[in-house]
């Protein structure tokens, strides 16, 4: 579904993502893991159109969408959410969901004025569709509480929330756990199964949390350095020499070797 | 009897200009407001398209006139504002594909586009001088006064007149009408949402179906609109000369600071803030204070804080005053 290529991102010298092939199968959960600063954050921040590659190719189903920005990905059916949450701080909830659709009625200063009727089904029908998403996630009390204010982990489910009002092919998620309590997190993996499962949703997460992995990716890819290491199902990985070592580094059989 | 007379003599030479030039600075700061929550920059060249957009106004005017088409007693210049507002915004869509357009692309900083809007602001400037002229243009007509200080006086036996040019009731009329419709806009329909989104946060707007090319737009078209008004009603009220737009930039930019940059409620209560401490820190209170104080306390001088000389002075005094106590400006604007 999505095939990224010998994808290069360089920050002046730096090469945050050095090289990075990988292939995302439809209909798959993939998980991404590495260690900090193994580039994965960057590689989905090309993929998504916020960086544009130094060199590489990224293509949906067969066609090119290497530096094509975010809202044009955004029509094609790649979503992503953010590390940190992201929010219009000042609408409410339910608000945040409506903004989401592309093309509504109400955007043409015709419709504006001559238009009212339209947009007025519209809205009916954007707003019960948030409120059904907003059920779904269990954050139905929150629906007129300003976003900018609800918890960080609600902000998450509202992030994921967003995904849900348009038909998303593709999702990426950045760290959907990070900060997030154990009960949140159950809610949020049993969201993105039922949506993979339901509604076909591919899922690519970002994750630190083994046991959210676990249940949730098939199959897992690692990265350290910009690099892809390896990929497979979690056991696979955690058996990988080169991942053990990109996570506890090789100081220690460095050590024993000098013999101090 | 002295009572009524300091009130209507503080009305007359204070409030009333003070509300009439407050309407005109809060609608230009909502020009720089917006462009500075929607495009991230603070645009130097607005108190040009001001210029530009009452100077195609002025043009319209002078040919209606020409024309025998009038409003009797309202100023002709309300009929060919909607043409004011089309050569603004067609000047602005301009300058915006021909050269803001590049420079996001780039994603520039900020204080590049601050530079690039002062070029563009020369530019206008001189395309409006180079048509109209650098000198001052009549072009107010209609009816002069709502109430002169003569009728007043006769009707209500003070010693005291109080004069409403109808260039001022005008302005607030108009004032208050563009910015409910600002704000209903904003805040009620689809477009108006996008906009507050993509200035709340821009890479979540992105990511959200909205469209930012044309969010920019509206924005433009919706500035210029702003701009050409606020730029006709100050030429009403006092005269259309292009060059005092360029000096109007200033207690504009310390509206729209003063208020919060980015927040259209901070821009309108910036302008007013602005407009009455300048009006009153310049105005000489000897008269007031005659009437309001016994005679044996009457000032003998001016008191007048400060001569009119300095009055682009107040702004900045008032501007450092703010930030220094509340840096995001009185309603929490983006500037941090």
């Amino acid at each position: 579904m999505i095939k990224v290529e010998n994808l290069h991102k360089h920050f002046g010298g730096f090469h945050a993502v050095d090289g990075a092939s990988l292939e995302i199968a439809p209909g798959s959960i993939t998980g991404l893991i590495g260690p900090n600063g193994a580039g994965k954050t960057t590689l989905f921040n090309v993929i998504a159109g916020v960086l544009s590659p130094t060199s590489g190719r990224v293509t949906m189903d067969g066609e090119d969408i290497t530096g094509l920005p975010p809202h044009e990905l955004f029509h094609k059916g790649l979503l992503r959410t953010f590390q940190i949450a992201h929010e219009f701080s000042s609408m409410t909830c339910r608000e945040n969901l409506m903004m989401v659709p592309a093309n509504q009625a109400g955007e043409t200063l015709w419709n504006t004025w001559f238009g009212r009727k339209r947009i007025a089904d519209e809205e009916r029908a954007l707003r019960a569709k948030a409120d059904e998403v907003l059920e779904f996630l269990t954050i139905s009390h929150l629906a007129d509480h300003k976003a900018g204010q609800v918890s960080g982990g609600q902000k998450k489910l509202l992030e994921l929330g967003r995904t849900m009002m348009v038909d998303a092919k593709i999702v990426f998620l950045d760290e959907v756990g990070a900060g997030v309590n154990r009960t949140l997190l159950n809610t949020i993996g049993d969201a993105i199964l039922r949506l993979n499962k339901e509604r076909g949703y591919t899922f690519v997460v970002i994750e630190h949390d083994m046991d959210f992995i676990g249940r949730l990716c098939d199959p897992v890819i690692c990265m350290a350095e910009g690099k892809v290491l390896a990929q497979g199902t979690l056991d696979q990985i955690k058996a990988n020499e080169q991942v053990i070592e990109a996570y506890l580094g090789t100081g220690l059989k460095n050590k024993e070797a000098v013999g101090a | 009897m002295d009572f009524l007379n300091a009130i209507v003599a503080l009305s007359n030479f204070v409030l009333v200009p003070a509300i009439a030039y407050g309407s005109q600075l809060a609608l230009g700061a909502l020009g720089v407001t917006l462009i500075y929550g929607i495009l991230r920059f603070s645009n130097f060249a607005h108190g040009d398209t001001m210029a530009f957009g009452a100077m195609a106004t002025v043009g319209m005017t002078w040919w209606l006139q020409s024309m025998g088409v009038n409003l009797g007693p309202l100023p002709t210049a309300l009929l060919a504002l909607p043409f004011g507002i089309m050569a603004a915004g067609f000047l602005v869509l301009m300058t915006d594909r021909m050269v803001y357009r590049f420079y996001r692309q780039q994603k520039s900083k900020p204080v590049i586009l601050v530079i690039v809007s002062m070029g563009v602001m020369f530019i206008t400037n001189g395309i409006v001088r180079f048509i109209i002229g650098p000198q001052e243009r009549q072009f107010a007509d209609g009816e002069r006064f709502l109430i002169s200080a003569r009728d007043f006086k006769q009707m209500t036996g003070l010693d005291e007149g109080l004069a409403i040019k109808t260039t001022q009731a005008i302005t607030v009329i108009t004032a208050i009408i563009i910015v409910a419709l600002l704000f209903w806009f904003l805040n009620k329909t689809r477009t108006g949402k996008s906009m507050r989104a993509y200035s709340d946060n821009e890479d979540l707007a992105l990511l959200s179906g909205i469209n930012p090319e044309r969010v920019v737009m509206v924005t433009w078209l919706i500035v210029a609109a702003l701009a050409t008004i606020a730029g006709t009603l100050y030429g009403l009220d006092k005269t259309f000369k292009p060059f005092t737009y360029f000096q109007l930039l200033l207690p504009i930019f310390a509206s729209a600071i003063v208020g919060g940059l980015g927040s259209p409620v901070g821009a309108i209560a910036g302008g007013f803030v602005v407009a009455f401490s300048e009006v009153t820190i310049t105005y000489a209170w000897k008269k007031v204070l005659g009437y309001a104080m016994p005679d044996s306390l009457a000032p003998d001088g001016l008191v007048q804080l400060l001569s009119t000389d300095y009055k682009f002075a107040v702004s900045f005094v008032i501007l450092v005053i703010v930030l220094l106590f509340k840096p995001t400006g009185l309603f929490n604007g983006k500037a941090y």
